[in-house]
């Protein structure tokens, strides 16, 4: 008796190494951006913060101090609703854009390329990009900027930057604001300035209060230095 | 974070490469997740399931390997692992650093297939 053998057809099993980012889409368009923005000798900035903190103050002032020094500047400003922050800074005569993320919780680079159509980047000496008011998601969205800088208010607690350890590691300037109302709140300055640089060795830090022009002038001195490169 | 977004992310990476490599089944993804990404790894495997159906990793397995932060020591002179993110100083001398080597991944590894 002869016996048949049979050869079933069987899968083989592979391991395929991939080593690739999962935010792949966004890195790679925040990329993009970044030499666009670097060809077009454009300056760009993206301020994070908790909801309140005083970015929309902060940018207003900016807009309209730059503007005065004779800079073309411009921002970009995302909520999840309404357009009244664009509507604020748009008074400082700079062009400004309400970013509406449709719900989402952050900014990415996607949403700021398409709110930059139209808009001449060569003709920008500085843009602003003032994130979504959140101290945990946008940490991990890089917009393409060439600094990130994060705001921190005297009235939030000296402790933040240790409760929100990722976005203040991932920040390239710390900016205090309210400095006016440091007092009224006993905020303890040593304190603050210790936790922040705990969590980011050697960042620079900035103290002010845009509304009272505190430290205003320093901040935009600080700012041009930047972007000579300094 | 935005887990399941994040899954997405998964999904289509792997496709990608699944299909061009011919793969009629996916074992398992194996991805890198670091203490600085943002991401949590308990959530991940919550949606991973859900997200999955009906694509080309239904069934499929993930695997997290959580890695712990890495900061070039100047005094050191070399990588040290933090035990933490709550101090961004060497364990061993205390010098402060800014220097992250490892902690911001978010990354597949490589995936487990049936040609």
């Amino acid at each position: 008796m002869k016996l048949k053998c049979e050869t079933i057809p069987s899968m083989a099993t592979r391991v395929l190494e991939l080593r690739k980012n999962v935010l792949n889409k966004n890195d790679e368009l925040a990329r993009e951006l970044r030499k666009t923005f670097q060809s077009a000798g454009v300056f760009v900035l993206n301020l994070v913060s908790s909801p309140g903190t005083g970015k929309t103050m902060l940018l207003e002032k900016t807009l309209a101090a730059f503007g005065r020094r004779g800079f073309r500047v411009a921002a970009l400003v995302g909520d999840l609703e309404t357009d009244n922050d664009a509507r604020r800074l748009a008074q400082s005569g700079a062009p400004a854009r309400q970013i509406n993320t449709d719900g989402r919780c952050h900014l990415e680079a996607g949403m700021v390329r398409s709110h930059l159509e139209g808009w001449s980047l060569d003709a920008l000496d500085f843009l602003f990009i003032e994130n979504v008011g959140n101290l945990v998601c946008p940490a991990s969205y890089d917009l393409g900027e060439a600094l990130r800088v994060a705001l921190l208010s005297v009235t939030e607690g000296e402790d933040k930057p240790l409760k929100y350890p990722t976005m203040f590691n991932s920040a390239d300037v710390a900016v205090i604001t309210k400095m006016d109302l440091a007092q009224a709140c006993e905020y303890d300055r040593e304190w603050a300035l210790r936790n922040i640089r705990e969590i980011r060795p050697a960042i620079e830090i900035l103290e002010l209060s845009a509304k009272r022009g505190l430290g205003m002038d320093n901040w935009l001195d600080f700012l041009e230095r930047k972007k000579r490169g300094a | 974070m935005h887990e399941l977004s994040i899954v997405q992310g998964i999904i289509e990476t792997v496709s990608e490469s699944a299909e061009a490599a011919n793969a009629k089944k996916i074992n398992a993804v194996y991805l890198r997740v670091g203490a600085l990404s943002g991401v949590v790894k308990d959530a991940l495997l919550f949606s991973y399931d859900l997200a999955t159906q009906d694509t080309i990793l239904q069934g499929s397995k993930l695997i997290v390997e959580e890695l712990p932060v890495l900061i070039f020591c100047q005094v050191c002179g070399k990588n040290v692992e933090l035990p933490g993110v709550q101090s961004f100083r060497c364990p061993t001398c205390d010098t402060p650093s800014a220097a992250i080597k490892q902690g911001k991944e978010l990354e597949v590894r490589s995936i487990e297939i049936e040609v």
